[in-house]
């Protein structure tokens, strides 16, 4: 084990992947001598040299092309997009390309790029530069969604990310990135993709949370213990492919499920968990599945709005709370 | 010379660019007192093109601007008050606090927004170049935005979409030699991004961005013929980022040699030269002292200014998903 922050964490990975398969190579904005401007790939560049950690120009719409067709062409690329606002400019990369030829083409290509990019609210950074979109590639068949709330699953899932054949948006969150935690040392210690993490147990209401929100969600069982509830706080991880079993066997257990994500809320992340939940726990369910979310605005730039519409521990204890009664 | 500001308005420019020039200065102390929220764009040595460019607009033609727009908001009209007091989230900011300091707009002094996509703004401009051009209005529109921006594939299509229907748009681009933190030559094979105008058959002239005179007459020119409904046209102003990215730069990417070379040429010391003769020292460092003065106050007053309440969907009821 080794105590690394969440950017470290990430950056070990890229070195590994990088050493361990030459065709891994990395592009982006200001990630080169500058590093990333969350610090992700610094030293990379001066390691690996500008043929394999390439600063590009502000063109995110032919980058994400770029690497739909590098990837199906013998490269693993990692693309870093600063700010997961800045993904609707990758969408016809991944609506209309990506994510279709593996299937037209009956399986002649693979995809096997990533997208990395971070969002999330409670920096001050305003309505272009907060938001989790989560949904919006959750949505598209064919591509994988991976949001590490953990400095371990941050190495884990992104090594296995690089290494997996499908393209993989692997969403990072701003406020994480100084955050440490152990991580388990080895070039081959991966997380698998597809499997969500028990962050707690418990046994009165299941909490199912994504990035940063799962801290919220500990923080908020916590404070629902101390009222005598046991909540179990699931750590999805895995946004797609979701690990259908970990919910099915909490709820199984709780009868109350509770889902915390912070994009917004019509057809958010949570509205699916919450219709998966319906179609395959309907029978275990006491009471309807609650959802925490950011309401459907723009992201305020003032400190007590921006505050006011985030999800947090308050919410989820009033949701499970809610749930309960 | 045609197209040379009036000493009147010139004055104004000057006065405007201190303006500017203190709240940034203020802005870099608070943030040094950790008194500032979310990352601050300054605009420091630029202040010669956001001020001077935007000189000879009416409050009905629009500017659309960037994530550093500090000098366009002022140059546009905006007074520095509501700015500050946006800047610190406050009820009486210019959009009561809900924008943040990237993305301040004032629709009725035709500020349609700096932007923090970048790019964004260029096909944004273009667009009220079109209404103004379907309404038969006599209106120009004016994007400012990098050389960072320019490498944009929006940039292309606005363009070309801007020459092919001589749409009254003016393009101004602050080439201030860096994208976020990488060079231009990193960015462009390219020095002279103003040669693309020719590509969409579209007049383009390269100035020396710290001089505001320079500026004034340049972006004149191209903002008349825009008017006379001749098309639209790009200038090119070379300039300088004095201080950095942004207030959470970590810097290490910018050579001390060619920000001393810079400072030697600040857009304010440019400014002052080109009027002592005819206005007086005197005269201008009071307009200058008056300048510092306003935005000293407009710190106070916004800074003890209330923080807006949160109510759902108070922004309008367009944002509400159920009926
Ligand atoms: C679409 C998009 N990509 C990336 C960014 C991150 N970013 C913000 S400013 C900037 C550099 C812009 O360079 P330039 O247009 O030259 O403006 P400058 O900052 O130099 O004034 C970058 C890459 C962004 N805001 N939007």
């Amino acid at each position: 084990m080794a105590l690394m922050r969440y950017a470290e964490a990430l950056n070990a990975a890229l070195r590994e992947e990088m050493t361990r398969d030459p065709s891994v190579f990395l592009f982006g904005e200001d990630i080169g001598r500058y590093g990333g401007v969350f610090k992700v790939t610094r030293g990379l560049q001066e390691e690996f040299g500008f043929n394999r950690v390439r600063d590009t120009p502000i063109s995110e719409q032919a980058m994400t092309a770029m690497a739909v067709t590098a990837a199906m062409t013998g490269t693993r690329p990692v693309l870093e997009i600063m700010y997961a606002d800045f993904m609707p400019l990758t969408l016809d990369a991944l609506v209309n390309q990506a994510s279709i030829y593996e299937y037209i083409w009956n399986g002649q290509v693979k995809m096997p790029f990533v997208l990395r990019t971070q969002g999330g609210g409670g920096a001050g950074a305003a309505a272009q530069h907060s938001k989790s979109l989560d949904s919006m590639v959750a949505h598209i068949p064919g591509i994988k969604v991976v949001a590490p709330s953990t400095p371990a699953d941050a190495k884990g899932l992104l090594k296995s990310a690089i290494r997996d054949d499908q393209p993989v948006v692997f969403l990072e969150h701003k406020l994480l990135y100084n955050m440490r935690g152990e991580v388990p040392e080895g070039d081959d210690v991966l997380v698998p993709l597809g499997a969500a993490s028990l962050a707690r147990e418990g046994t009165d209401v299941s909490i199912f949370a994504t990035s940063r929100m799962v801290h919220e969600s500990l923080k908020a069982a916590e404070a629902l213990a101390e009222k005598g509830i046991s909540a179990e706080v699931i750590d999805l991880r895995s946004l797609k492919p979701l690990d259908l079993n970990a919910i099915k066997k909490s709820i199984a257990k709780t009868n109350n499920a509770v889902v915390v994500n912070e994009g917004w809320n019509f057809c958010g992340y949570a509205a699916e968990i919450s219709a998966t939940i319906m179609d395959h726990c309907f029978d275990d369910l006491d009471a309807p599945v609650a959802r925490v979310t950011m309401p459907d605005m723009p992201i305020p730039y003032s400190e007590p709005l921006e505050m006011a519409v985030l999800p947090n521990a308050e919410k989820i204890v009033a949701a499970s709370l809610q749930t309960l009664a | 010379m045609k197209n040379s500001p009036s000493i009147d308005e010139q004055i104004e420019i000057f006065r405007k660019m201190h303006v500017v020039r203190q709240l940034e200065e203020k802005l870099g102390a608070l943030h040094k007192e950790g008194k500032t929220r979310g990352p601050i764009h300054r605009c420091d040595g630029q202040e010669a093109i956001g001020v001077a460019a935007t000189a000879m607009l009416d409050d009905t033609d629009y500017v659309m601007s960037t994530h550093r727009g500090h000098a366009h908001y002022i140059g546009k009209g905006l007074d520095v008050y509501p700015v500050v007091a946006e800047i610190f989230g406050r009820e009486t900011g210019s959009c009561a606090g809900r924008a943040g300091h990237m993305l301040v707009a004032d629709a009725s002094k035709g500020m349609i927004g700096g932007n923090a996509i970048v790019g964004a703004s260029i096909p944004a401009a273009t667009g009220a170049a079109l209404s103004n051009q379907v309404l038969g209005r006599d209106a120009v529109s004016m994007c400012i935005f990098g050389d960072g921006a320019a490498q944009t594939g929006i940039c292309h299509e606005a363009m070309n979409m801007a020459a092919l229907w001589k749409l009254p748009i003016v393009f101004v681009l602050e080439h201030n030699q860096f994208g976020l933190t990488v060079d231009t030559d990193m960015q462009s094979p390219i020095d002279d991004l103003s040669i693309r105008a020719a590509g969409y058959g579209m007049p383009s002239e390269i100035v020396d961005g710290n001089d505001p005179v320079a500026v004034y007459r340049a972006v004149g020119a191209m903002v008349e013929r825009a008017r006379r409904g001749e098309g639209p046209g790009m200038v090119e102003a070379k300039t300088y980022r004095l201080e950095g990215f942004s207030t959470s730069d970590m810097g290490g990417y910018q050579k001390d040699e060619d920000i001393a070379a810079w400072k030697a040429r600040d857009p304010l010391k440019i400014a002052f030269d080109q009027l002592k003769a005819e206005v007086g020292e005197d005269k201008l460092k009071t307009i200058e002292a008056e300048a510092v003065a306003e935005v000293e106050a407009a710190f106070e007053k916004a800074l003890s200014d209330p923080f807006p309440e949160f109510e759902l969907f108070d922004a309008s009821a367009a944002y509400s998903e159920v009926v």
